[in-house]
């Protein structure tokens, strides 16, 4: 052997020993490092869970009316293990199954793909489960197409038909609730990784709105079946077998009749306001019961039809759900709008003022222009002008009063120096009355609003004044005017300073201070029931099938307005002023119930898309009867003009039908709630009414 | 070198099976063992449930080892020096079984390749197994022929050798067995390198066998089925339900298996029939599930042993043609047992081969076998 050749074959010595050293140290890589990752994904492989779908608890009114309901439907589910199969892998079942369901095949063959198998881009309407779930392609096939398939199961090889509970929202009073209700969906990877939640991937889970919010109610137990199988999917074990266990139902304060008097009050509002040049984009209507807290109707504007996500939604419905230019349906106003309250903020004021010693039954000059450093403030809702008593300067909405009220205050906490511990008799007064603070609904999703105080006015300066201070730089071209960059020089220096115009703006509702019409509602509720902030509750008990009550909400306070009794009783008897001769004694005049509330007219800063500029904020907040109050009844119409013309119009509609008023009379008999109150009693459930309509 | 001397050692051999070398016979006897286990775990279960005798492969696989067991002590009994004078015809023999593939009615197609030659019974049996010990006896003469005793191997000497190699090879390529081909090339390119020829041709070789692989994947001469295998192992996700599922459910399998295993016949991804080819191309993920680290670990072991004797036969002997044909061997069987193994585990693409000793499959087990017997036939002419 020469030296070469001794020298490769150690070479090839090393490679072999290198090669041995390689395999053993994968082959403990997988078995001993990884092993229970590999453990788990064989589990996956070999076992399979047979899942008998739940009925879902219903979500009822508070007569027992069904709001959503599970109603059966029939499935028509494939077979992916057993298309796979086939040497064209399905292709002709499907196009048989296409034209019997009347689906396009292109719909069909997406829909039985796994998000895996197609490229990133092109998944929309693929099927998030596994290949070996029964793979549902629609839940609306007639009894007719269902036997079609079950009797001819040679030419419907791998396709299955079965029963199965459809979620329907049967709108059998003609409401809508679908903000209040939401919706319910296919599971995602995020609901099945959070363990807390033991869901199955094909089942369908609470979305949105009281859907969402009580889910763990109204889901029940699916039945399951977990089977060991073989790789030609024959079943060698059966380790567990459970049967289904239908949710509880959910009965809410919410009445079907009087929701769908409120949803067509605040439509028609909202098309009224259209009518008279303003562009109404949105709105919202609330009716609560002050004694309570209950919510009797939420409704916003615009809505959608919750029953889309059942029959499959398209990629053009999923998109006009957040659209511009539909007014992003999807919103809920009512609870995540936030508005300037506008002049229905003066009842905050009149409890400013009286904490602040003002006479409340004094006279007080409205003159119709007042001079604020060298700036004019008018009154905006009115024309009038002269020296009024505190009640007739709430009931024709005069602002020079609390412009300058707002600015004796404001001087007397020093002004642009201000002292060490300023009274600020009218950012406490809004925050006793909750302003910038969640109700705490019982709804997914809710806004604050905002108290523009001291405090947030700081931390609004600390976090734009970079922007302001290198304004030149920052800005956008077009906003480049030497106005603006003196406006940004002086929020540069002392930005963080509550000035004058913050403070008399504030004193009536307009500048930076945002409610939500829910906030507002609940504000009102407490003016009417004498001062306690209740906390919003849709939800009344959870029952379960057998009408067994699982679980009762009872009113929750969430805190007491800071007004005096008599500060509450002037302001019962100004509200009822603006009805009997105020701004909106035109809407009221007539009417046989006597009602309470204020108007407001929001001015809106900026421009809509289209250039124009934003018409104001129209608002309604009110209570009735005056004289024993069981109501707050609250409308909104953004961009919607006039308080009076828009939202009391709307207002009036809801209190006609709470009432029972037709022909300038109320009739008890036809009254919403023909006790004069929502029921106390927990109705009972009859769930039959909601299977006999089919969407 | 007298031709007396063979035969009185022959007698020998006969009478002492023991002078083979003991702790490579250990080895084989046990991976036979071992693999007779797993042929039988691998199928015993999935032909009970489909009613069939579910001793069908294992007993199958007793006279495979039994027929190869036979052949291998034939090949000790014949001195190899003599074996290399009958070279030519042995080769001959290889590339006309290798045709014989071709001819409609002689040849069958497995797996999409044409490698099988049927016989009655039922029996197949894979030219391309027997032709590489053809291969291995004819480079090993080609290589050590020199004329000059002490010369080593001139570039004419390698030239010739890769004639003869390259015949039987573009064969086996046309099949298509790639797998294979890509096994006898490694083996002839450790035998270059061992035989002392110049350096150049090795390194020429390799970088070779290198454009080679990657320009047969671009200009579309590998199969389709074959690129696809590829593809599938760069990125197992690309062909879910062929190849790549495959290579998942055999690491899932052997990963599942952890330390100590399931137990034997006791694999739910075994018996669940979820790997292909279980008894022959993936019988390593049956070790690996059902006996876990230790036993697939010792399956491992076994296999160090082997080579560790086979490498000390390769030295030991003076006789250059009885160096190369061992290390035509052992570079045979490394390269196999690192595809097949590899495969399963995720470290090399899939290709069918069988796992040395192990697998089920008769032209295998006769080839690996006769294998054996030459080292066996080196050591104990080498004393």
């Amino acid at each position: 052997m020469n030296n070469r050749s001794r020298l490769n074959l150690f070479v090839v010595q090393v490679l072999v020993a290198s090669l041995m050293a390689a395999m053993l140290g994968r082959l403990f890589y997988l078995q001993v490092a990884s092993s229970s990752k590999y453990q788990n994904a064989a589990l996956s492989i070999q076992s399979r869970d047979v899942i008998t779908p739940e009925v879902r608890g219903a979500i009822v009114d508070d007569t027992g009316l069904p709001l959503a309901i599970d109603r059966p439907g029939m499935v028509i589910s494939v077979d992916r293990s057993l298309l796979d199969k086939m040497p064209d892998k399905g292709a002709a079942v499907l196009q048989r199954v296409g034209s019997l369901m009347k689906i396009a095949y292109g719909d069909l063959w997406i829909s039985t793909r796994l998000c895996g198998e197609l490229p990133i881009g092109q998944r929309t309407g693929c099927w998030n489960g596994t290949r070996f779930q029964p793979i549902p392609v629609t839940k609306e096939a007639t009894e007719a197409q269902a036997l079609k398939i079950l009797e001819n199961s040679d030419v419907y090889p791998g396709i299955n038909a079965a029963p199965v509970p459809v979620r329907s929202y049967p709108s059998l009073a003609g409401e809508n609730a679908a903000h209040l209700l939401g919706y319910v969906g296919s599971i995602t990877a995020a609901d099945l990784a959070d363990t807390s939640k033991h869901v199955y991937l094909s089942e369908a889970i609470g979305k949105t709105g009281l859907e969402y919010e009580y889910d763990k109610y109204l889901k029940g137990i699916p039945g399951i079946k977990k089977v060991i199988v073989d790789r030609t999917e024959n079943i060698t074990h059966i380790s567990q077998n459970s049967v289904p266990v239908p949710g509880n139902n959910l009965v809410t304060n919410i009445n079907a009749k009087l929701q769908a008097a409120t949803e067509k009050a605040l439509a028609s509002s909202v098309l009224n306001a259209r009518s008279q040049g303003n562009k109404a984009d949105s709105g919202a209507a609330i009716v609560m019961d002050v004694k309570t807290g209950h919510i009797l109707a939420l409704a916003s504007y615009p809505t959608y039809d919750p029953n889309m996500w059942q029959k499959g939604l398209t990629v053009a419905q999923a998109r006009a759900l957040f659209s511009e230019v539909d007014g992003v349906p999807a919103l809920s106003r009512a609870t995540d709008g936030e508005y300037a309250p506008a002049s229905a903020f003066k009842v905050v004021s009149v409890a400013a003022a009286a904490q602040a010693g003002y006479n409340l039954n004094g006279n007080y000059k409205c003159p119709y222009t007042l001079k604020i450093g060298n700036q004019d403030f008018h009154n905006d809702d009115t024309k009038v002008q002269g020296t009024f008593s505190l009640k007739n300067a709430i009931a024709v909405s005069c602002d020079t009063i609390w412009y300058q009220i707002g600015y004796d205050q404001w001087v007397k906490d020093g002004g642009l120096r201000p002292v060490s511990s300023p009274k600020d008799y009218f950012f406490d007064a809004a925050a006793g009355f909750h302003m910038g603070q969640a109700t705490g609904i019982d709804l997914p999703s809710e806004a604050s609003g905002r108290l523009p105080d001291r405090a947030w006015k700081q931390a609004y300066y600390d976090s734009n004044k970079n922007f302001y201070c290198n304004y030149q730089s920052r800005a956008r071209k077009a906003d480049l005017t030497p106005f603006l960059i003196a406006v940004a020089k002086q929020n540069c220096t002392d930005g963080y300073i509550v000035r004058a115009g913050d403070a008399v703006n504030f004193a009536i509702g307009q500048g930076d201070g945002l409610v939500t019409p829910l906030q507002m509602t609940q504000m009102y509720a407490a003016i009417a029931n004498g001062g306690t902030l209740y906390k919003p509750e849709v939800a009344r008990a959870i029952v379960k099938p057998d009408g067994t009550i699982v679980k009762e909400f009872k009113p929750s306070i969430s805190g007491t307005i800071p007004a005096a009794p008599s500060t509450i009783s002037f302001l019962h008897d100004a509200l009822r002023q603006v009805t009997l001769t105020g701004t909106a004694a035109s809407v009221f005049g007539n009417f046989p119930v006597a009602v309470s509330g204020k108007t407001g007219t929001g001015q809106v800063q900026g421009r809509n898309t289209n250039g124009s500029a934003k018409d104001p904020t129209s608002w309604f907040a009110s209570f009735a009867p005056s004289s024993a109050p069981q109501y707050a009844v609250v409308m909104m119409v953004s961009q919607g003009g006039y308080g009076a013309s828009t939202s009391a119009v709307g207002v009036k509609a809801i209190y006609s039908a709470l009432f029972g008023v037709a022909g300038g009379s109320a009739n008890p008999k036809d009254a919403v709630f023909p006790d004069g109150a929502p029921p106390t009693n927990i109705p009972k459930i009859n769930l039959k009414n909601g299977t006999v309509t089919k969407p | 070198m007298s031709l007396m001397r063979p035969r009185a050692r022959r007698n020998k051999v006969i009478s002492n099976v023991s002078s083979y070398d003991r702790i490579l016979t250990f080895s084989v006897l046990s991976l036979l063992a071992i693999g007779t286990i797993l042929v039988w775990a691998a199928t015993r279960s999935w032909f009970a449930s489909q009613g069939l005798d579910p001793q069908y492969y294992l007993k199958r696989h007793v006279i495979n080892i039994i027929i190869g067991a036979a052949l291998a002590y034939g090949v000790t009994l014949i001195d190899y020096r003599l074996i290399r004078a009958y070279t030519p015809i042995l080769w001959a023999l290889g590339v006309l079984g290798l045709i014989a593939v071709a001819i409609p009615g002689v040849g069958s197609t497995v797996n999409g390749s044409r490698a099988w030659i049927s016989l009655p019974g039922g029996f197949q049996i894979q030219p391309a197994e027997l032709a590489k010990i053809a291969i291995i006896l004819g480079i090993s003469l080609l290589l050590s022929d020199s004329r000059d005793a002490n010369a080593d191997p001139s570039d004419l000497d390698v030239l010739r050798a890769l004639v003869i190699a390259g015949i039987p090879m573009i064969i086996i390529l046309l099949q298509p067995d790639f797998g294979t081909f890509i096994i006898i090339g490694a083996a002839i390119i450790v035998m270059i390198a061992v035989s002392g020829a110049p350096t150049r041709w090795v390194a020429g070789l390799l970088i070779l066998a290198v454009v080679g692989v990657f320009g047969a994947a671009k200009t579309g001469v590998m199969s389709q089925y074959q690129v696809k295998r590829l593809q599938s192992f760069v990125d197992p996700t690309s062909d879910p339900q062929q190849s790549g599922y495959q290579l998942r459910q055999s690491r899932i399998t052997i990963g599942s298996g952890g330390f100590l295993g399931r137990g034997l016949f006791n694999g739910p991804q075994t018996n669940g029939r979820f790997v292909p080819e279980q008894q022959t191309d993936f019988i390593f993920t049956v070790a690996g599930e059902e006996t876990g680290f230790l036993g697939s670990g010792l399956i491992l072991i076994l296999y160090g042993l082997f080579f560790w004797r086979a490498f000390v036969i390769a030295k030991r002997t003076d006789d250059l043609f009885g160096r190369l044909v061992c290390v035509g061997v052992i570079a045979w069987l490394v390269f196999q047992m690192f595809e097949n193994i590899g495969m399963t585990m995720g470290l090399m693409p899939m290709t069918g081969v069988p796992l040395p000793f192990i697998s089920y499959g008769g032209s295998s087990m006769f080839a690996t076998l006769v294998g054996f017997g030459l080292l066996q036939n080196v050591h104990v002419r080498s004393r």
